[in-house]
């Protein structure tokens, strides 16, 4: 435990952890005999990769897991913790990845759900509004879950968990799904409530929200207690190689585009969902070949629309989406379906958002999963196995997907290798556009490097790479021009290089932002 | 003219099992268990009863005591509609078995229950006619107040029936109530539409889905004891029940999961399950059937106008017909 920084002077942690372990059907151990302070007025942030552990250690302090082996204390005194109640009485709240609401509830019923006594929905709004008051959230308490944005959902969660006495908070992955301005309101709440005397411990990815908001860090990899230090007295760099053993490089590489030429050319595209509501109003636009077009928005601006009507998956209203070959002929992509416009030699590679929803199919296996892009090939009524197999094979071993085997099936993967696995199957067919949604999401640092990696081959390759992010940073970062998608307009097309965060933060929100273009 | 005196109460006899099995339904799948079984738990129901009362019809002799003779019914029809949906629970929950296929395979297992001991009873009965006669209980189920055919037209609508047609619609905006307006309702919805939800939230997803399945198969089973003991007048015969499961579960659609509404929606189902009867169609059967599929078409012109309506609140529980894991993803 060299690593391990001297107790904050004269303080009892809030939560000791000792010694906890945790392994998931005898074979994967997700935690091995970690050791964890949280302390009273600090924010600490937990980092790690994808499956280091992160989220197992704190469901079980939520009391959604029960460790095998361990102790947990609260203020000095040892407790067991075995199920989400035992959590709330002594004061833990967990705020998780994927929201805990119920849609067709309104906040208040969802805020009080699994309390006890009578139900009394005004006092609940009354209690509601005044812890809203003093962190200046806002929530009306009436409002139906399902007529909320994300973030005033994740305010629910906030409020939630307060409203249950928690002294003590975790928020896991917080700012996955925020703009950058709601990204930095939350964190004021979470500064205040640190000033108030809470403990808060948060899960994340990001290196910058760390430095920026955490006072100490702790860092776990391969479900083993690394160390911990005050944020202050370390650095990006320090902390990356703590979480992944090794020194690693922390810039996006961009190389230069290629010999960048028109190859998808988009004008005034309309789409309207099937209940008529207008998805892209007008959009235009130019990917160019060897080269990287971000697109950057909030989630639900029309980004899975604009991918759909090129992938020809969506009745487009009216414009046009032109197919430029090398020699410079046009092909008119909309009114073909997704098969014919692959058999007039255009290909298009699609990372639907939804991965698993849409992109694989969980319940098969691997090599399964390669096959459903090449079950047309050959001429014989049987299925060819054995292609499918050998790049299945051969995408585990290139992106060092993690899996017992190509039998195993996909839903039995942890998120970040299956994504992998999609976006191996993908490039594999090399593309000449590559259209990718959320390639990265929820994966770590080290496997969104490999991500950009593949992304980076294929645009030195020469394909047209249309880059749908969540990330700001790391869209300012990879491409090479962002178009900004506001409410299914385009608000702007910026180039990456020089771009300005706040500016394109702005741009998301507001159409045309105050950017310069 | 069309006899409204006389065909409202006939509507409502012919409702009042459909409300009962609509309203177990109701509550079974607000847990978001998807029980097609009902049908079949509505006949174990009716048969239940009618062992407890051909028991209880032979061993008193011409002496029966009016408490017990209702008393013993219901009780046997409950404990058989509880067993049945344990056992439903027991495959869907605890084995986390399909539901579709578990329920389809209780409404079949529940009919040839049915009819089995039906059939023995009328061996042990010594019957001529294939049926059980038990009028001595159906007369104190299907009492109705003393002074209730002197009122007229008023007591003929609103008086004129046995207990168990009150205690259903008592039942339903119980069970309304209980849904809208109490913690262990908002718990229930939860658990049907987002388990996960519930559990984060200390919510005991298995308890609340057995019971709500096990409260609501009793429920449902009463309505098959209603039919038998106060509509048929205490005589069963095997498949007289007909399709009136089916029914009730399609009023659950028709109700957009709400008790309330399933009390004048299911007198509404049983006239024109009857309607029928009251139309005059000369010998034309095929007419008469096309009249017998309305209850039916309603059904599907209330999906066709909700679904229209895309209101997010009278869409079915979330997490209808499947199987919640904790450790899952």
């Amino acid at each position: 435990m060299d690593n391990r920084i001297p107790a904050v002077e004269n303080k009892t942690p809030a939560v000791e952890m000792r010694n906890i372990t945790k392994a998931f059907g005898g074979k994967v151990v997700a935690n091995d005999k970690v050791w964890l302070d949280i302390y009273r007025g600090e924010i600490l942030a937990l980092l790690g990769e994808n499956g280091s552990g992160k989220t197992t250690l704190m469901n079980m302090l939520s009391g959604i897991y029960f460790p095998d082996e361990g102790e947990i204390s609260i203020d000095g005194r040892e407790v067991v913790i075995r199920s989400p109640k035992d959590a709330f009485s002594l004061g833990i709240g967990m705020i998780h990845q994927h929201f805990k609401l119920v849609d067709v509830l309104t906040a208040a019923e969802n805020i009080v759900l699994g309390l006890e006594g009578k139900l009394d929905l005004k006092a609940a709004s009354e209690r509601i509004r005044a812890i809203c008051d003093a962190y200046g959230f806002q929530v009306d308490p009436n409002q139906k879950i399902y007529d909320m944005s994300v973030s005033q959902k994740q305010t629910v969660e906030i409020v939630k968990v307060l409203y249950r006495g928690a002294d003590i908070l975790i928020l896991d992955e917080p700012t996955a799904v925020l703009t950058p301005q709601e990204t930095e309101k939350l964190f004021s709440v979470l500064r205040t409530m640190r000033d108030d005397g809470k403990a808060i411990v948060i899960i994340t990815h990001k290196m910058h929200e760390v430095i920026a908001l955490s006072d100490r860090v702790a860092i776990l990899r391969r479900g083993q207690f690394i160390g911990d230090m005050r944020t202050a007295d370390t650095n990006a760099r320090e902390m990356t190689n703590m979480m992944v053993g090794r020194p690693v490089t922390l810039n996006i590489e961009r190389p230069d585009p290629v010999d960048p030429k028109p190859r998808i050319e988009v004008k005034d595209l309309t789409v309207r969902s099937a209940d008529g509501i207008l998805k892209l109003d007008g959009v235009s636009f130019v990917a160019n070949a060897g080269e990287i077009l971000g697109v950057a928005g909030i989630s639900g601006c029309g980004q899975k629309e604009l991918l759909e009507s090129i992938a020809g998956l969506q009745s487009v209203e009216s414009g046009s989406i032109c197919y430029i070959e090398d020699d410079g002929s046009r092909d008119e992509l909309i009114g073909k379906d997704p098969l014919a416009i692959a058999n007039m030699g255009v290909s298009l590679s699609f990372v639907p958002e939804d991965r698993l929803g849409m992109g694989l199919v969980g319940s098969m296996d691997l090599a399964g999963n390669m096959m459903l892009r090449s079950y047309r090939r050959g001429h014989s009524v049987f299925a060819d196995r054995r292609a499918p197999r050998e790049l299945a094979e051969h995408v585990v071993e290139e992106l060092e997907v993690v899996t017992p085997g190509v039998l195993t099936p996909v839903s039995r993967l942890s998120g970040g290798n299956v994504q992998k696995v999609l976006v191996g199957r993908e490039i594999a067919s090399s593309p000449t556009v590559l259209l990718t949604a959320y390639a990265v999401r929820g994966l770590d640092i080290n496997a969104s490097y490999t991500i950009y990696d593949l992304i980076n081959r294929q645009k030195k390759n020469g394909v047209a790479v249309v880059y749908v992010g969540e990330d700001l940073d790391v869209l300012l970062e990879l491409c090479d021009r962002i178009l900004v998608l506001c409410g299914g307009k385009v608000s702007g097309i910026v180039p990456g290089r020089g771009a300005n965060k706040h500016d394109v933060g702005l741009m998301m929100t507001q159409l045309g932002g105050t950017a310069h273009e | 003219m069309f006899d409204f005196v006389s065909f409202i109460p006939r509507a409502v006899v012919q409702g009042i099992p459909l409300l009962l099995g609509s309203t177990g339904e109701t509550l079974t799948e607000k847990s978001g268990n998807l029980n097609l079984g009902i049908p079949g738990i509505m006949y174990v129901g009716a048969i239940s009863g009618v062992i407890g009362a051909f028991f209880y019809e032979q061993a008193a002799g011409g002496d029966m005591n009016g408490f017990l003779a209702v008393a013993i019914p219901m009780l046997c029809t409950l404990l058989g509609s509880l067993l049945m949906g344990l056992l439903y629970c027991f495959l869907t929950v605890t084995l986390r078995a399909n539901q579709n296929v578990t329920g389809l395979a209780m409404t079949t297992f529940g009919v040839g229950f049915g009819n089995f001991f039906g059939g023995s009873l009328i061996k042990l009965s010594g019957s001529a006619v294939p049926a059980i006669i038990l009028t001595n209980t159906s007369g104190y189920f299907s009492a109705s107040l003393p002074f209730a055919s002197k009122l007229g037209a008023f007591g003929r609508l609103f008086l004129s029936y046995g207990f168990l047609g009150y205690l259903a619609v008592i039942i339903a905006l119980a069970a309304s109530y209980v849904l809208r307006r109490t913690r262990v309702g908002l718990h229930l919805r939860a658990v049907g539409e987002s388990p996960a939800t519930a559990d984060a939230a200390g919510i005991s997803v298995t308890r609340y889905k057995y019971a709500a399945t096990c409260i609501g198969s009793m429920i449902a089973g009463l309505g098959g004891l209603y039919y038998i003991m106060d509509y048929t007048s205490g005589i069963w015969s095997s498949d007289a029940f007909g399709d009136r499961g089916w029914l009730a579960i399609a009023l659950v659609i028709f109700t957009i999961w709400r008790p309330n509404i399933g009390v004048l929606a299911s007198f509404l189902f049983g006239g024109l399950y009857i309607l029928h009867m009251y139309i005059p169609s000369g010998m034309n059967l095929a007419v008469k059937e096309l009249y017998k599929m309305l209850p039916y078409v309603v059904t599907v012109i209330v999906l066709i106008v909700v679904s229209m309506r895309r209101s997010r609140d009278s869409q079915p529980p979330a997490s209808l017909g499947l199987s919640y894991f904790r450790e899952e993803r």
